[in-house]
């Protein structure tokens, strides 16, 4: 195989917010079939202050877990009013949001499935290359037998599970980033 | 150590002293290695085509009529997957300073002049080939609180997602022959110098535009599965599942 030369990462920095359009971080429309969620949290850094200039996004399946891509042939329905990326900026006090739809689980293998989860990529000032993480939903059954959280050492799997806000009216789930430190959130080597 | 692409000579380590904001974000953990699976060789780069053909030109694209004061120039390449088959109709996002080195952004407190006619942002797709292509103006070096006399070179922010997951990239672009590359911690962050030197566009002749504008040539290769990993996949897609 002939050496392949890619083209390497450097850092977002911190003046990349123009490049976002409109309400990216919120991906569903009227029309969105599923469960509306909300996800949100903050981001902090290894001193736990708050990073307020970093990039969240996300990338997830419809709501009958289905990817909207060439690659995934399954003869599952596409939901023409939702797409499943979203990318958000964190404000000064790190927090970022995004108003979206609980996933459908999708396949591992043929014979076995990944619980619901959004894939998801964090960019900032002082990271020289995204860091790619997972949000799991608190209660789902299907965590339990998830193949990706069980390649996580069990004392680290609650990194990747968000935490249902009490009494919300709504779905609210809270998902801290901790980029180092105590309970420094699990990222993952694609 | 990542079958799938993620070379320590050719990105950077997470921790780079020399760039100090890495210290207190970095992962203390090592990444955990996984299998990619469906999740993350789909992505939402095949879905992300809403730009218009002004969105290309950052010396008119402000708006407002006017023309972006700068060095005009052409900024062109190819995007090219992993095993070097171009990558069409992708989405590539630029932003940069202006000509005086400042951006038009509320926390950048540089002590240089806003252009009313630049916002340094941009966007196109790739064509059938591959290919992009911006207009834009050089952008300027600027200083930044890293160290004493810190200056980053002159660079174009890059971000783009490509067929997968997997291949997101966000990096930024040098120009052949500038003096401050040496110094910068950011660029110097690459470990290999021959990847290093994979951030430099060239200057391209065949690019210049006579009486117009200066051509710089920049191809980008994204990371992607090593093998053929749809096999699995196309299982399930025959199990119905
Ligand atoms: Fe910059």
């Amino acid at each position: 195989m002939t050496p392949r030369r890619l083209t390497p990462s450097q850092t977002i920095g911190p003046f990349f917010h123009g490049m976002i359009a409109g309400a990216a971080n919120v991906l569903v429309a009227e029309a969105t079939e599923g469960e509306r969620i909300r996800i949100e949290g903050r981001v902090y850094d290894g001193d736990h202050a708050p990073v307020p200039d970093a990039l969240v996004e996300i990338w997830q399946a419809n709501a009958r877990g289905r990817y909207r891509h060439p690659v995934d042939r399954r003869p599952i329905p596409l939901d023409p009013a939702f797409v499943g990326f979203g990318r958000a900026a964190t404000d000064e006090t790190g927090l970022y949001w995004f108003e979206t739809i609980k996933p459908g689980p999708v396949p591992f293998t043929a014979e076995r499935r990944q619980a619901p989860h959004l894939n998801v990529a964090v960019s900032a000032r002082g990271l020289l290359d995204h860091l790619f993480t997972r949000i799991y939903l608190e209660s789902e059954p299907a965590n339990a037998e998830d193949p990706v959280l069980q390649r996580v050492p069990a004392p680290r799997r609650d990194t990747l599970i968000a935490r249902r806000a009490a009494g919300a009216g709504r779905a609210v789930y809270r998902f801290d980033i901790v980029l180092q430190g105590e309970q420094e959130t699990v990222f993952f080597d694609l | 150590m990542s079958p799938v692409g993620r070379d320590p000579e050719v990105f950077p380590p997470y921790l780079y002293d020399a760039y100090r904001a890495t210290i207190r974000r970095s992962p203390a953990q090592p990444p955990l290695e996984i299998t990619p699976t469906l999740s993350e060789l789909t992505g939402p780069g095949p879905a992300l085509s809403a730009v218009i053909p002004e969105d290309a030109d950052l010396t008119r694209n402000a708006g407002t009529g006017g023309e972006a004061i700068g060095e005009r120039i052409i900024v062109t390449g190819r995007v090219l997957a992993a095993g070097g088959v171009p990558v069409p109709r992708t989405l590539v996002e630029i932003w940069q300073c202006n000509a005086a080195g400042r951006y038009r952004h509320r926390v950048d407190q540089h002590h240089a002049p806003l252009d009313p006619n630049f916002i340094g942002i941009g966007r196109c797709l790739t064509d059938a080939d591959g290919v992009y292509r911006f207009t834009t103006i050089k952008p300027g070096a600027y200083p930044w609180q890293n160290h004493e006399n810190a200056w980053r070179p002159a660079h174009i922010h890059f971000s783009l997602f490509g067929p997968s997951w997997i291949a997101r990239l966000i990096t930024q672009m040098y120009f052949p022959g500038d003096p401050l590359q040496a110094l910068d911690p950011i660029f110097n962050s690459v470990p290999n110098p021959n990847a290093r030197a994979r951030l430099v566009a060239a200057y391209a002749h065949d690019v210049t535009q006579a009486g117009w504008a200066l051509g710089y040539r920049f191809d980008i290769v994204l990371r992607g599965p090593a093998a053929t990993p749809f096999e699995p996949f196309e299982r399930a897609a025959r199990a119905g599942r």
